[in-house]
């Protein structure tokens, strides 16, 4: 086996898998997130940057890469619970106190995982492959996402359905992205704390970010 | 705490679990222990009914104990599904019953992982361990006269890092802890213990990939990063360290050697 190999199937190797393919995700999270703030500042700027998006050839070289990105982290996610569920085939019948256990947020990530790869494609079937609306800026002729947008984020159930999921997804990067920081080996003790503390901020702003463009919306628009 | 004198003694409600071998089914069996010390420790309290029951012809409790001073490891077990019991840096010979009330239900089992195969009782086989080890947790010297003390300077905070990683006892409370079994914990305080300090320098590479690959070929879980085998580890061996065997992985995997044996020097464990 060559070392390369050998590396990939270790389970140290897989933690590296997990975490670069996680970065690349949670960058992205992030910048959708901010892109979508322009929701608040109206049709016409929030169409612009989703055309200007979508127009620009490496749209779909960027698709495809974060596609297999986001699958390749799913599929090594899964041969991780596979592995674990055989080498830990009981828990005990009390459960451990508090630093002997673990949080909430690092024991569902399969989960919540789950959840957020559900949601990614039901996202793209609503709004990327969904019912397309145009309007006409200075003469060039662009998709109304923003109106999709607005229609969606006005059904209650769409509403709190998507806020839930931005918890979940909340979560999965609460313990996920600080956890990049160990798995990559990024640790000292003079700034482990900092590097938490990123982590969880980081989730955070991503999950409160997402959750207030619809409730902005559903109120205000 | 509420302060007792060692002549209240305490009657707790126990909980064990009763395995009569490897293959046998087990099940937690219910004791009534009466005149617990709260000067005892846990497992002089586990000794009492040992005591009782073979007074009553019955098979005592099967438990690994050796030093009785937190520095050998052996005292495995889980008491209210904590390794080592509720305290915190302190393995189950050190614990002490003035912790427990009188009347209290304590659940003790054995640590659970399938690389830990329960042998009986609370028993479990953790020669795993030893095949890590084996298979690169070592340093070669040449023999001869003892070296000069001071012929080798390491700086203070190395040292320190080394000695912080070196009191790690192989006891295995990371993995009975850690709800995927891994033990990440145990190997990354071998590794670096080793890593930081220049004696250990010469098989470093080969020493990481070697351990690692015999972690992997064991039963052993894939770390997940939830830092419970920090919290029961008995000598606070600190996540940092898996921190520094990832980085030490990586720089082996970079270092340009082509391949690694797999599993040579050390038995290959069970089938992966
Ligand atoms: S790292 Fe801690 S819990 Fe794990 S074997 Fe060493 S001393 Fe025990
Ligand atoms: S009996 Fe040696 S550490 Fe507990």
């Amino acid at each position: 086996m060559s070392a390369n190999s050998s590396f990939l199937t270790s389970t140290i190797g897989k933690k590296y898998l997990m975490a670069l393919t996680a970065i690349v995700w949670s960058l992205f999270v992030m910048v959708h997130m901010i892109g979508n703030m322009l929701i608040v500042v109206g049709a016409e700027a929030y169409n612009n940057y989703s055309h200007a998006l979508t127009s620009n050839p490496m749209i779909y070289l960027i698709e495809a890469f974060l596609v297999a990105v986001l699958l390749f982290h799913a599929v090594t996610g899964l041969t991780l619970v596979v592995r674990n569920s055989r080498t830990k085939p009981k828990f005990y019948s009390v459960t451990p106190m508090r630093e002997k256990s673990a949080s909430i947020a690092s024991r569902t990530m399969i989960y919540t995982g789950t959840a957020t790869l559900a949601f990614v494609i039901w996202h793209l079937i609503t709004f990327k492959f969904g019912p397309t609306y145009f309007v006409t800026y200075n003469g060039v002729e662009m998709r109304d996402i923003y109106k999709l947008v607005i229609e969606k984020f006005h059904e209650p159930l769409y509403v709190a359905g998507y806020a839930v999921v931005m918890i979940l997804i909340g979560f999965h990067l609460f313990h996920g992205v600080q956890s990049i920081f160990q798995t990559l080996g990024i640790s000292h003790p003079r700034y482990n704390k900092f590097f938490k503390f990123f982590g969880y901020t980081y989730a955070v702003v991503v999950a409160a970010g997402f959750i207030s463009q619809p409730l902005f919306v559903f109120f205000a628009r | 705490m509420k302060s007792k004198s060692s002549n209240t003694h305490m009657t707790l409600h126990l909980k064990v679990w009763r395995q009569k071998g490897p293959h046998a089914e087990g099940k937690l069996c219910d004791y009534e222990l009466e005149g617990v010390n709260p000067d005892m420790s846990f497992l002089e309290m586990l000794d009492i009914l040992n005591q009782k029951l073979i007074l009553k012809g019955e098979e005592p409790v099967a438990f690994e104990h050796d030093c009785r001073e937190g520095i050998c490891g052996s005292c495995s077990m889980v008491i209210d599904g904590n390794p080592h019991g509720p305290q915190k840096s302190t393995t189950a010979c050190q614990l002490h019953m003035r912790h427990y009330r009188d009347g209290q239900t304590i659940v003790i089992e054995p640590f659970r992982a399938k690389a830990f195969p329960v042998m009986k009782d609370l028993v479990v086989d953790r020669s795993a361990f030893d095949r890590v080890i084996q298979s690169g947790g070592y340093i070669s010297v040449n023999t001869g006269s003892s070296p000069d003390g001071n012929a080798l300077p390491i700086a203070k905070e190395k040292a320190d890092l080394a000695f912080d990683a070196a009191t790690c006892i192989g006891c295995g409370a990371c993995v009975a802890a850690c709800r995927n079994g891994a033990a990440m914990l145990f190997v990354s305080a071998k590794v670096s213990q080793l890593a930081l300090l220049p004696q250990g320098q010469a098989e470093r590479s080969e020493r990481v990939a070697k351990m690692v690959y015999q972690m992997d070929a064991e039963d052993f879980g894939a770390c997940t990063n939830m830092g419970s085998c920090a919290g029961a580890c008995p000598k606070d061996i600190s996540l940092e360290n898996i921190a520094r065997l990832n980085r030490e992985f990586m720089r082996s995997m970079v270092s340009g050697r082509k391949s690694y044996p797999r599993g040579d020097g050390a038995n290959e464990g069970s089938p992966a």
